[in-house]
């Protein structure tokens, strides 16, 4: 295992090491210690490693992630996981504001709470969170899941298109063109399988209820004026 | 468009350490602000004594003022200098006397904050370095908030750092940009405040001191507020005895709150808080949009 | 011979004119704002206002052909390791695959690099075409984040952080669902013909402090190899062009009213931001207030038409300006030859604006595969090298006739306007004066 220490090591080594890795690389275990909220760590990784981050991060963290496994020991601040194509981020601890904004894939998992914008504009990205999320989260959502065992705030699902909302607790109000929708077969093998894979054994995709677009909004109608604003 | 960071104690045997920790706090966000920075600290109350922070461009100008103001007042008044700021203590019932006589006689000093407990320090320069000149890491007292500047549409001066004060013992930093303050800075004028800069914070602290002259509680100015102000913001406040946050209803202006049985803090980001005592074991969130928190003792 | 009760000749008010009475009679009809692409069509103070002081005896002239006008520009010396060199100072401005077809865009591409300059992606991600045909090639990064991925990012050259545009300085992009075909929507991950609206601010940051850690992100997945542009709309140029330096920009991109958009409001285009000529000088000061200008580089878009707007621009103090509606116009859009086209479409060869409709008769603005067929990537690629090679030459003339050797040492004293707003606005004396309005 390799370990940075990010109080002795510059952020731009640490990132420049990750960078030079490629797919066959021996150095697939990586430990940074000493984050102390520091932004932008780990990120644009393009590598099958394992990264273990001990104590909580700022912003971005394991922005535009491809393959690599991150594990935050801690919390992380706004944008974690932003743009992430593959592999898999987990947060054993909260996350700030856009956790998994415009994500395309991967898995985003959140131990703790997840703040407002949660999934905000994502595109693919698959996102469990297994506290409560924010207002405003999954904003002009496009694509993928985001599985929520606690409750969300308000406006929900704001403006959603094709992705799919999996709340188990509360929702304290839906967003524009955001309802609550049946729970299909396929809906509850997806939510199954990422409940599996985020490691949650207590709960089972029938305590959930799913939220998506009424699709009203996806073309200009005078009768739907108000909601352009 | 800033950082901010906050402080209250209520353990009192941190009180001694409570600038030594807002000094680390700041230090964490002078990137979110290098123009500038300022600090209010409050101290406890010294027995019928009002402090008035005085800034001057002119330091040198402070060492002949006590012997001045006394002379003019009859009575006597201690000055003590910390770089560009010098704290004034007067007996409360000459206060009103003192602010005349500062404000015909010596226009040259700018008063910076007054009250019974709070001193405020603000510079433009590197926080760290702000923070420095003035001895922020020496300081004691019940609760303080420290704010790094990056200025948008107002100017890099010494009075447009924050916390901007506004009545006795209150001060107020900003994250963020209000659209409305230009209307409402006139609506405030007329009624017969004054303003000093052209910053919008200043606005903010001005609205809110001009509710609770009106009667209303700080919650209460606060939650007024929510209706008055338009644009972005998250806003520490500091009273004599308590410590406030507020985000607009929108709330993307980050903002991190961490309480344990000793203190509560504020913070721009996490980075803020990590070094704080048993910060691990700290109830640490971020504040929900349109909701006033508030500690007081 | 009588004079009794002769009649007025009817007259049509200046205030409800024409287009203003249309307007009404379609928001009547309809219950919904016009949607329209294009910039500003109003009448502006604009670069026309301005003059050029040639030499004579004070200064001296440079010979045309022999004596040397360099043209060529450094983008993003800054911070970034691999800075931009373009032989010419006009880059081809940001325009999505998706509101222009894929061969308009690879012909963007071929015109650009046989001139020796940038073409810019859009709302929309990278396509091959433009990727394959232009050397150097600008990543938009905006706030919809549509087909934003890695790959590409490493692919750029640089990277434009989009804030805002001329056309709409505080408004989001939109595609109408006629032009968001299956490889478009693909490219978006949005469904098949929707009404596309983008956001207005970035999903993950707002404000210059988390714009600076935004920055620190990019530059480290990038290795800080790439210069980062800002791109703002110009509205208040003197605070935003600080903030974007605070926040670590290599180079400012400022973009007036006159800047096209594929679509959005027309109370927008017509009534939000200020003129492009009014940008640049508070934008400059900016940069000499911070001591970053030539060093920070700007470049200024909006209604730029020929190479006296270029030289304009320039000595207005830009490093660099940037075309998009004259490019579209050098590979054939609003071209007469289709006028029984336009005309069929209630509209004229000049006038053609419903660009998100994605019925041009050019083949630019759609992705209707019978129109886009008609546009050669080659032939318009040639079009725009062209028209590039003669602004140039149109600069170079202006510069050499003012003595110099460089179009980067052109000067606001080299220029004298000819309207009391174009002095106060571009901040140089009316002509035959000494007078600038509002300053001495």
């Amino acid at each position: 295992m390799r370990t940075v220490d990010l109080s002795t090591t510059e952020l731009r080594n640490l990132n420049q090491a990750l960078h030079e890795l490629s797919e066959g690389t021996n150095e697939t275990e990586w430990q940074i210690t000493n984050p102390r909220g520091s932004h932008a760590v780990a990120v644009g990784v393009n590598a099958p490693i394992d990264v273990t981050i001990r104590g909580s991060v700022g912003y971005y963290c394991g922005g535009m992630n491809r393959l690599a496994k991150i594990t935050v020991n801690g919390s992380a601040g706004p944008g974690v996981a932003e743009n992430m194509m593959s592999g898999e981020i987990i947060v054993k601890g909260d996350a700030s504001q856009y956790a998994g904004a415009t994500g395309k894939g991967g898995l985003l998992v959140i131990e703790g709470n997840a703040s407002s914008r949660c999934g905000i504009s994502m595109k693919g990205i698959d996102i469990v969170v297994r506290g409560n999320i924010g207002h405003m989260s999954a904003f002009m959502a496009q694509a993928g899941n985001l599985v929520v065992c606690g409750d969300a705030g308000d406006a929900l699902g704001d403006s959603i298109y094709e992705a799919k909302l999996f709340v188990r607790g509360s929702v304290k109000s839906l967003g524009a063109d955001c309802i609550e929708k049946e729970m299909r077969p396929e809906h509850t093998e997806v939510l199954g399988n990422l409940l599996h894979r985020a490691g949650i054994t207590n709960l089972t995709p029938k305590d959930f209820k799913r939220y998506g677009s009424a699709r009203k909004l996806y073309n200009f109608s005078i009768d739907h004026a108000d909601a352009y604003g | 468009m800033c950082g901010i960071v906050g402080l209250f104690i209520k353990d009192e045997s941190l009180e001694p350490n409570l600038g030594e920790m807002l000094s680390g706090m700041l230090g964490t966000m002078c990137d979110r602000g290098p123009d500038s920075a300022g600090f209010a600290v409050y101290g406890s109350p010294e027995n019928g004594v009002v402090k008035v922070t005085l800034q001057s461009a002119d330091p040198a100008q402070f060492n002949s003022l006590q012997t001045k103001l006394s002379k003019i007042l009859g009575r006597s008044v201690a000055v003590t200098s910390k770089d560009t700021h010098a704290i004034l203590r007067v007996d409360h019932d000459i206060f009103d006397t003192t602010r005349e006589v500062l404000r015909d006689q010596f226009p040259q000093f700018r008063v910076m904050a007054v009250g019974e407990r709070i001193e405020i320090y603000k510079e433009v320069g590197y926080p760290t370095d702000v923070a420095g000149r003035f001895g922020l890491a020496n300081m004691r007292g019940t609760h303080g908030i420290g704010h790094t500047r990056m200025a948008t549409e107002s100017a890099v001066t010494s009075i447009g750092a924050h916390p901007f004060s506004t009545g006795s013992d209150q001060c107020l930093v900003h994250n963020g940009s209000l659209s409305n303050h230009n209307n409402l800075r006139r609506e405030l004028k007329h009624e017969g405040r004054t303003f000093e800069t052209e910053n919008d914070t200043e606005v903010a602290a001005a609205y809110l001191s001009a509710q609770m002259d009106k009667g209303l509680s700080l919650g209460a100015s606060l939650e007024k507020s929510l209706g008055d102000l338009d644009g972005f913001y998250t806003f520490v406040v500091g009273t004599r005895d308590g410590f406030g946050v507020l985000r607009d209803p929108v709330a993307c202006k980050p903002a991190v709150l961490a309480e344990t049985d000793r203190y509560v803090a504020f913070g721009s980001e996490y980075r803020a808080l990590v070094g704080l005592p048993d910060i691990e074991s700290a109830r640490v969130w971020e504040p929900e949009p349109a909701t006033v928190y508030f500690w007081g003792r | 011979m009588s004079y009794a009760n002769p009649p007025t000749v009817p007259r049509k008010s200046a205030t409800f004119d024409d287009y203003t009475l249309s307007e009404i009679r379609r928001a009547a009809s309809t219950g919904i704002y016009d949607i329209r692409g294009a910039g500003a069509k109003r009448k502006l103070p604009h670069f026309d206002d301005l003059l050029f002081l040639g030499a004579s005896i004070s200064r001296y002239p440079l010979e045309g052909y022999r004596e040397r006008c360099d043209t060529d520009v450094v983008l993003g010396a800054r911070f970034a390791k691999k800075p931009l060199h373009l032989k010419i100072p006009i880059t081809i401005a940001g325009m999505s695959f998706g509101s222009l077809s894929a061969n308009a865009k690879e012909a963007l591409g071929r015109g650009a690099t046989a001139a020796g300059t940038s073409t810019t992606t859009g709302d929309g991600g990278m396509s091959v075409e433009e990727r394959g045909q232009s050397k150097t090639l600008v990543y938009q990064y905006l706030p919809s984040r549509y087909g934003m991925n890695p790959e590409d990012l490493l692919k750029a050259d640089a990277i434009e952080i989009v804030i805002g545009q001329g056309a709409k300085p505080g408004g989001g992009g939109m595609l109408l669902g006629q032009k968001i075909t299956d490889r478009i929507a693909g490219m978006r991950t949005l469904p098949k013909g929707i009404d596309q609206r983008s956001a207005s601010r970035h999903p993950d940051w707002t404000g210059p402090d988390d714009l600076e850690i935004k920055i620190l992100e990019l530059r480290e997945i990038t290795d800080w190899q790439k210069p980062i542009f800002i791109k703002v709309g110009g509205a208040r140029p003197y605070y935003d062009v600080a903030l974007a330096v605070k926040a670590g920009a290599d180079v400012v991109v400022v973009d007036g009213m006159q800047g096209g958009t594929a679509a959005t409001q027309e109370v927008f285009i017509e009534n939000v931001g200020m003129p492009t000529l009014a940008c640049i000088r508070p934008a400059v000061q900016a940069l000499q207030d911070l001591g970053v200008h030539r060093k920070v580089q700007l470049i200024i878009s909006g209604g730029i038409r020929n190479g006296a707007d270029v030289a304009k621009a320039l000595a207005l103090g830009a490093d660099a300006v940037s075309i998009g509606t004259a490019a579209l116009v050098a590979l054939g859009d609003n071209d007469p030859v289709h006028e029984q086209e336009y005309a069929a479409l209630g509209t004229t060869a000049g006038a053609y604006d419903d660009w998100h409709e994605g019925k041009d008769p050019a083949g630019i603005t759609t992705q209707e595969p019978s129109l886009t067929a008609r546009l050669d990537p080659v032939l318009a690629g040639r079009r725009l090298a062209n028209y590039l090679k003669v602004m140039t030459l149109e600069a170079q003339t202006v510069a050499r006739a003012c003595g110099k050797n460089h179009l980067h040492n052109l000067e606001p004293e080299d220029l004298c306007a000819l309207t009391v707003e174009a002095a106060a606005m571009a901040r140089v004396p009316l002509a035959g004066t000494d007078w600038i309005p509002g300053r001495f």
